[in-house]
């Protein structure tokens, strides 16, 4: 019988309170994460700071809208020019579909052995899980991601999936599930990751990874990663499948440029990555290695509804950078496994009511002070803010009622308290009354205000209110004037 | 981004719109704005009948109640003077979201034209009424606290800094993360107890690490929290609004 490791733990976003109440609890995990989006915020002003980046930013989140504007269009032309390039291209309206066309393109070939370079998309849809159900066993090849599938665990982070651990922890995972001596040497550990990881790149039926940018005008497929794990899934398996969202199009290649300086110097901070992978199809006569096939499968699952919506299309314009999170005050504090959903923190709480329905993530558009650190960061200058602000009203139903589980936040309580304030609010004389009985109450009001007095003195109203003082103050002046 | 504004000349008049937090708990730091903006030779006139701007239902996506409460605000401005207010929240509120929430709805003419002559206090103080300040104070150890909605939607990092700058016997001291929310953000306070309270926690040992006797906040809710963080573990270090130390200072 196998005992289930203390570290499998399965988050959901029903229980964000509960998972970052257990997060804030959790020295270890609120060390780890500050140090590191410490060092990635600082890591980011630095590879910045001989940029215009504001220029910059208006550049990338005008090349992401000229996309978005014509997404049909352009995923045509994709589409034609993959496919004059060899590239078979496949359309999946949602995960399940795009899990079954991805198993059956690995059936076709016999394969049993698959190694995935780092894509979200296909976490979205969890693909490791539905391969295993049909005996293909998906192997992660990024560092962090790999660490996380031998932890049983999911990424904490986009573009870090493991930085939810330190070295120790990394320690102890490459010891306790791989079986090498212990050591806290991250070259040494590194180095026997890539000797785990080589053997089973040869071994591989097929690679599978995600695109950071699909180009329309030339049919090419770039992927942007760090550890040469991409070339190798995208180039040693005879058979390759690149999995994406139908947002990742951009029209020209010439796009690319601007969208990559901001993508590594906002992710991570450098002002390029080791490798800058650009595929535009299969093996040719005569070449030397590539894969026999090359898929393009792209993914709606749910992208084409925010698309119908002119404010909430903004969420597709994300180029998946994570300087969002880096960023979240809330997110630093309570980790990425709080939010019990595939994409974490700001660009999380905007997307996943979409993918998941607001009912089950009610409690993430409002995890956010609304300090406006992503927005002020985000490379396509996307409002994300005001979108979650735009999901608040949804949730309560008091938007434009498209966004699946619209309106399950509202709560007659709630929503008659909203009522009681607009009344008062809009009878001034009310307003100033209770205001002065208020002030009047002010020594006798409760020292405990539910959870804000666990951490906080509880305001006390003053015993005079504004409106009061001013109308004392002018009596005061004007006999002055008088006398 | 927030666009490069271009300031008017320092007017006779100006309206005072005082918020609801100042107007019930923290009145004085309303009416020491309004002796800092009378000593500057500005008529300031208060319209009794405000309530509320109407941003907690707004941020709690109750926008058909946020929405009534700001149409009665709308009425109250109706000469062409500036409208001060001693809030970076409640002002970005009035200049930002004014114009979207009254969008296509009969009143987004009055929205915009009123958005157009918002100014938060300390930018009022410094870019319009270009303030010089004369300290009378004790000498002190300050920290400043620019609220998120003073900082990003306003764009104002620098205003209040500026003018406790002035105060020669203030020293200003910069606490750790100093950008970093104090995780009041309204009704987050109150739908994520636990993670506002991390958040608070942190940034009150931040400006006590630095060094700081005293924080000052152009905002009411980060004053209210960060205050009533340091009250709660019995702190000595005290927070006061901008407007209420600057007037004790330099004030008569
Ligand atoms: S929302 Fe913006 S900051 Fe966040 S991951 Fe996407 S592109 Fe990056």
């Amino acid at each position: 019988m196998s005992v289930e490791p203390p570290g499998v733990q399965t988050f959901t976003p029903q229980a964000f309170h509960r998972q970052a109440h257990d997060a804030l609890g959790n020295p270890q995990i609120r060390a780890n994460f500050r140090s590191a989006m410490d060092g990635l915020m600082g890591k980011r002003r630095e590879a910045f700071a001989d940029w215009e980046l504001e220029a910059l930013r208006e550049l990338g989140a005008s090349v992401r809208l000229r996309a978005l504007a014509q997404l049909p269009d352009l995923l045509e032309r994709l589409e034609a020019n993959c496919q004059a390039n060899g590239i078979r291209v496949h359309w999946a309206e949602d995960g399940e579909a795009a899990c079954r066309l991805i198993r059956e393109l690995c059936e076709a070939r016999g394969a049993k052995a698959v190694i995935k370079g780092k894509s979200m998309v296909t976490e979205e849809m969890h693909l490791n899980a539905h391969l295993e159900t049909a005996g293909i066993e998906a192997l992660e090849s990024d560092l962090g991601e790999y660490l996380v599938q031998l932890n049983d665990q999911t990424p904490s982070h986009i573009i870090m999936p493991a930085i939810h651990l330190n070295t120790d922890e990394i320690a102890d995972v490459m010891h306790d599930k791989t079986g090498i001596p212990r050591t806290r040497d991250v070259d040494a550990m590194t180095a026997a990751a890539r000797a785990q990881l080589r053997e089973r790149f040869m071994a591989a039926d097929v690679g599978i990874t995600g695109v950071n940018f699909a180009v329309a005008e030339t049919g090419t497929l770039c992927l942007v990663e760090n550890e040469g794990n991409g070339r190798m899934t995208t180039t040693v398996p005879p058979v390759h499948i690149a999995v994406t969202g139908i947002e990742k199009v951009v029209e020209q290649l010439r796009d690319v440029a601007p969208l990559y300086a901001l993508l590594t110097r906002s992710a991570t901070g450098q002002h390029a990555t080791t490798y800058l992978n650009m595929i535009s199809g299969p093996r040719q006569a005569g070449e030397q290695d590539g894969p026999e096939e090359v898929h393009l499968v792209l993914v709606d699952n749910g992208r084409s509804a925010i698309y119908q919506d002119d404010e909430l299309l903004d969420t597709l314009r994300c180029i998946r950078c994570g300087a969002c999170m880096n960023h979240c005050p809330v997110y630093t504090r309570v980790g990425g496994h709080s939010y019990g959903t595939t994409y974490p923190g700001p660009i999380g709480s905007i997307l996943m009511p979409h993918l998941m329905g607001l009912e089950a993530t009610k409690d993430l558009p409002t995890a956010s002070s609304l300090c406006g650190a992503c927005g002020e960061v985000c490379p396509v200058k996307i409002p994300i803010p005001a979108l979650l602000t735009r999901l608040r009203r949804e949730a309560v139903g008091e938007g434009r009622g498209n966004v699946p589980g619209a309106g399950s936040k509202r709560t007659r309580t709630e929503a008659a308290a909203w009522k009681a304030w607009q009344w008062l609010a809009t009878h001034p004389g009310a307003w100033r009354g209770a205001a002065g009985v208020a002030g009047k109450l002010g020594p006798l009001t409760p020292s405990k205000l539910g959870p804000w007095s666990d951490h906080r003195v509880a305001p006390k109203p003053a015993r005079h209110s504004l409106h009061a003082l001013i109308k004392r103050h002018r009596s005061a002046t004007d006999e002055e004037g008088q006398s | 981004m927030t666009p490069i504004k271009c300031y008017p000349p320092k007017p006779p008049r100006v309206y005072l719109f005082g918020t609801c937090l100042v107007d019930l708990f923290f009145p004085e730091a309303g009416l020491d704005a309004m002796r800092l903006l009378e000593r500057e030779g500005i008529a300031v006139d208060f319209p009794e009948d405000q309530t509320c701007c109407g941003q907690p239902a707004y941020t709690s996506g109750y926008q058909d109640e946020a929405r009534a409460v700001a149409a009665a605000q709308l009425d109250l401005f109706p000469e062409p003077w500036p409208i001060v207010v001693p809030s970076g929240s409640c002002g970005g509120m009035l200049r930002h979201h004014y114009p979207k929430l009254f969008a296509g709805t009969p009143l987004e003419a009055k929205a915009n034209e009123l958005a157009g002559r918002v100014f938060e206090l300390t930018e009022f103080l410094v870019h319009v009424c270009h303030l010089e300040l004369e300290d009378r104070g004790a000498p002190e150890t300050v920290a400043m606290h620019t609220s998120c909605s003073a900082r990003r939607e306003m764009g104002l990092a620098e205003t209040g800094p500026a003018l406790l700058a002035q105060l020669g016997r203030v020293t200003l001291v910069e606490q750790a993360r100093a950008a970093e929310c104090c995780g009041f953000g309204g009704t987050f306070a109150v739908r994520h107890p636990e993670v506002s309270a991390a958040m608070v926690e942190d940034k009150s040992r931040a400006i006590e690490a630095a060094g700081a006797e005293r924080f000052v906040t152009s905002d009411c809710g980060c004053l209210m929290n960060i205050a009533g963080r340091l009250a709660h573990r019995d702190s000595e270090v005290e927070g006061e609004h901008i407007a209420s130390y600057l007037w004790r200072r330099v004030g008569q």
